[in-house]
């Protein structure tokens, strides 16, 4: 590769990229496009809100996986929640409602605090529906619940997936920066 | 002679919601503070040196500030709701206590409701905060902490000033009744304990 000679990287292909390394500014763009148009997604459909942009600023070269760190932690919290929410609808003896209320209020501030913005609305229908009385109101509300969160579960994963790489190909383009 | 201004302040985040307390630490850092984070009330109680069982008699500090507290502490930012003891309660606990009453106290809550927010301020919190918090809320806590420091800072350099520079008769006088008031302050702590 001629223009090898004029920068200080290996002509070898990057190791984790499988790719040499000249194409790597090519998918560096790639890659940042397709963050990009996920996170629009993401924005345009009411799923994220400017609260998770906020997260992203956090982020540093002392903590550049905060954010996966952070919403990792909600995606655990969330799972346990719904779990208990959805048991405590199950249950035969069903009168629990106060019980529901705190899950749920849990549940809206983790939400909130990443910027998840329809999981937090669910919540609140969720909330409106157990004010109600109206277990099956809570049922429908806790499925549509459990729908929102794997959905965006899902999307997060792929965002953090293309974030990774991101970091993998600018390291393997310029290795002496590292 | 001057206490170092610039020294980075402490602040101490209370919340009973694991993501909050990432969430709030971070931010902290960002924003160059120190940080501890607990929890809930009671553990924020004992970090700051005030024990449960202790009584809360205006005259008998329970704690004195520069013993028993280890670490200094320039602000406390707390969640209203929280299990057992809610931010509230810390607040008036904190306010009510001569010790750590000039500690600047910060609410967080994600409800906004106003008679909440009047309820803390008039039991004399600092701010109110609605969450998500952000980077931008926090620039509201420096002048708080500053403030604290520099009137502490003032009291002790007074004391300091008092003792060197010239004196007027009169005001030497004043000077000893302030000291003797001390002592027999100190005196009557004593008395108590």
């Amino acid at each position: 590769m001629n223009f090898a000679k004029n920068r200080t990287v290996s002509t070898v292909p990057a190791a984790k990229t499988g790719l040499p390394v000249w194409m790597m500014g090519l998918v560096a763009d790639r890659l940042r496009a397709d963050a990009n148009r996920l996170l629009a997604f993401l924005f345009n459909q009411g799923i994220l809100d400017e609260q998770f942009l906020q997260l992203q600023q956090l982020r540093d070269e002392s903590s550049p996986n905060f954010v996966s760190e952070v919403v990792n932690i909600h995606f655990h919290e969330s799972e346990k929640l719904l779990r208990n929410l959805r048991s405590l609808l199950m249950d035969r003896e069903f009168s629990g409602y106060n019980k529901m209320g705190i899950h749920l209020n849990q549940f809206m501030g983790s939400s909130s605090s990443i910027g998840a913005k329809r999981i937090r609305n669910a919540c609140f229908a969720f909330r409106a529906a157990s004010e109600q009385n109206s277990r099956a109101g809570c049922l429908r509300a806790l499925e549509l619940l459990e729908h929102d969160y794997c959905f965006l579960k899902n999307k997060l994963h792929e965002l953090f997936q293309i974030q990774q790489q991101r970091v993998l190909a600018a390291g393997a383009r310029y290795p002496m920066q590292n | 002679m001057g206490m170092a201004a610039e020294s980075q302040f402490h602040v101490l985040a209370v919340d009973d919601s694991i993501i909050e307390r990432k969430l709030i630490e971070r931010l902290l850092k960002t924003s160059s503070y120190q940080v501890t984070t607990v929890d809930s009330g009671t553990k924020a109680l004992e970090f700051l040196g005030l024990h449960q069982d202790e009584t809360i008699n205006p005259n008998t500090p329970s704690v004195s500030p520069n013993n028993h507290q280890e670490v200094e502490v320039n602000l406390v930012i707390t969640d209203y709701c929280m299990p057992g003891m809610t931010g509230y309660d810390l607040l008036k606990k904190v306010k009510e206590s001569s010790s750590l009453r000039n500690i600047p106290v910060v609410i967080m809550s994600s409800e906004n409701v106003p008679s909440k927010i009047t309820r803390c301020l008039e039991e004399g919190a600092e701010e109110f905060l609605l969450k998500p918090v952000r980077l931008s809320d926090l620039n509201k806590l420096r002048p708080h902490m500053l403030r604290t420091k520099l009137r502490d800072h003032n009291q002790k350099q007074e004391k300091q000033e008092e003792k060197t520079a010239f004196q007027s008769p009169k005001q030497q006088k004043i000077e000893q009744n302030l000291q003797q008031q001390q002592q027999q302050c100190n005196t009557n702590k004593r008395g108590h304990r």
